[in-house]
């Protein structure tokens, strides 16, 4: 099924770069800094973060900068791929209605331009944490397995969030609710630290939480986390990734009834 | 062997049901037991077959449910009931002017245009000079797509669309774009695709275009099929059935 996939990317490759030239256009059309907002709104976030909650986190916590701009980094990643994928199959019905192409092609059109404000964003951070004074190892390799965990699980969610979108409009209030939850349960910028071990654990039924978990831990602690870690973010974005397929393949004739 | 073979096709619409009245409606309805789905079958039992080389000309009033049978034809939708076989690739060029995005060039959305119908960037390369002069849009080119005027833009949507070279053709209410000239033109140039022996349907509200087009028609009313057969006949039938419902 996998290379079923592959090759229909391969057959649809010339629709695929024009679908993603347009949302790169749309989304930066009449700004003057253009792809300059993707570096400078999540820098301006951080200077933020850390005015406000150096006295209460920074004081304790080593390498309080690089700990708060990975957190930022991979939950801001998280939330403008989802939310910008849950609109990608309403905003493409004049297409979809009228002719007969792939409809999960909109929503990774929409996330390749995610995921180079992702790595803009990536080489920021590393540019932070050698300021910070963070020891670089040849373990930082393995930040690949977490960046592509998160990779695939977005595209995942995005599938089921825009499928649900034509059925459901209310998900988009509802998800703005659930997606700030999810903000103050990733730990993004205080520490689990002060909690008890057995609560400590429940952090990881964050999605997210486990990403940013494994990226502090490489990067600040100079540790690739245990077997277990990748073995639930496997499950993670399996999970989300066969609902989203399910429900694309189940509904794929289903959908324009409801535009 | 027929190119496309429609057999008992029929085609349902719900209306009424959480979508159209949201999520506090549909629990109070429910919790009241005031919860009615309605049915509406755009396209009731409909069967036909068209050999290669034939021209179907599908006509019927507004609401007949000819641009749902499209659909179908063209795998956008799948019958309720019934089945449509289809032998070979299909072109279909239904509302041509939707889905052009206003932000991006003429040029920019000539292309993807391209890459939606199907055809590879290679292709696009070499057709692209051929599309503007026939579009007539030498100077637009790099002009973003919500200046042009109505007409212009229909002009570029035949042009992108007519250079398909596909098994069957579908074109709904297509051949009534742009001011006189351009209408003899890709009139023209629509029997010059059609000469080369691809299966078409044609929706149409001009009966003089169907006749002079195609060789069979199927009528549609309110979902149902009136008729299909012969062009000359089934023409004369529905004109007929026009002329009495006039007076």
């Amino acid at each position: 099924m996998f290379k079923n996939i592959l090759l229909r990317l391969k057959q649809h490759q010339f629709l695929f770069e024009e679908l993603v030239k347009r949302d790169f256009k749309q989304k930066y059309k009449r700004t003057v800094l253009g792809m300059g907002w993707s570096i400078l709104s999540p820098l301006l976030q951080l200077l933020v973060m850390k005015i406000v909650f150096t006295t209460f986190f920074g004081r304790n916590t080593p390498f309080y900068t690089t700990y708060l701009f990975a957190g930022n980094l991979l939950f801001n990643f998280f939330r403008e791929s989802t939310t910008g994928g849950m609109g990608s199959l309403m905003s493409n019905r004049q297409i979809f209605t009228k002719i007969n192409v792939p409809k999960y092609l909109f929503l990774l059109s929409k996330n390749v331009s995610t995921i180079i404000n992702f790595g803009l964003n990536l080489i920021i951070f590393f540019i932070f944490a050698a300021i910070d004074g963070v020891p670089f190892t040849w373990k930082f390799i393995t930040l690949i397995y977490p960046i592509i965990y998160l990779i695939l699980f977005n595209i995942g969610i995005g599938l089921i969030l825009s499928a649900l979108y034509i059925f459901f409009r209310d998900i988009k209030y509802l998800y703005d609710i659930l997606t700030m939850l999810l903000m103050y349960m990733s730990a993004i910028f205080y520490t689990v630290d002060s909690y008890p071990a057995n609560i400590q654990q429940l952090f990881y039924i964050n999605p997210v939480y486990c990403a940013i978990k494994y990226f502090r831990s490489v990067v600040i602690d100079g540790v690739i986390p245990a077997w277990w870690l990748h073995l639930i973010m496997l499950g993670f974005a399996a999970l989300a990734l066969l609902i989203g397929g399910v429900m694309y393949k189940k509904k794929n004739h289903h959908f324009l009834y409801y535009v | 062997m027929p190119v496309i073979k429609a057999s008992g096709v029929s085609i349902r619409y719900i209306t009424g049901d959480f979508k159209d009245i949201g999520l506090k409606e549909y629990i109070t309805r429910k919790l009241t037991k005031n919860f009615v789905v309605h049915e509406f079958w755009a396209n009731k039992n409909i069967s036909f077959e068209l050999e290669k080389g034939d021209m179907l000309g599908i006509v019927g009033s507004n609401g007949a449910g000819k641009s749902t049978l499209l659909k179908a034809i063209s795998g956008i939708m799948v019958p309720t009931r019934g089945r449509i076989q289809v032998q070979g690739s299909v072109a279909a060029l239904l509302e041509l002017t939707s889905g052009f995005d206003g932000d991006l060039t003429v040029r920019e959305n000539t292309y993807l245009r391209g890459a939606l119908l199907g055809y590879t960037r290679k292709f696009m390369d070499e057709k692209y000079p051929e599309i503007i002069d026939f579009a007539e849009l030498q100077d637009f080119q790099d002009r973003p797509f919500k200046q042009l005027s109505s007409g212009m833009k229909s002009r570029l949507a035949f042009s992108i669309a007519c250079l398909v070279n596909p098994d069957i053709l579908i074109l709904d209410e297509v051949l009534s774009v742009g001011d006189g000239a351009f209408r003899e033109k890709s009139g023209q140039r629509m029997k010059e695709i059609l000469a080369n022996g691809v299966t078409g349907i044609l929706v149409s509200h001009s009966l003089s275009q169907i006749r002079s087009l195609c060789n069979k028609v199927l009528w549609l009313d309110h979902g149902e099929q009136m008729a299909f057969g012969e062009a000359k006949e089934v023409c004369d039938r529905y004109q007929a059935f026009l002329e009495t419902k006039g007076k």
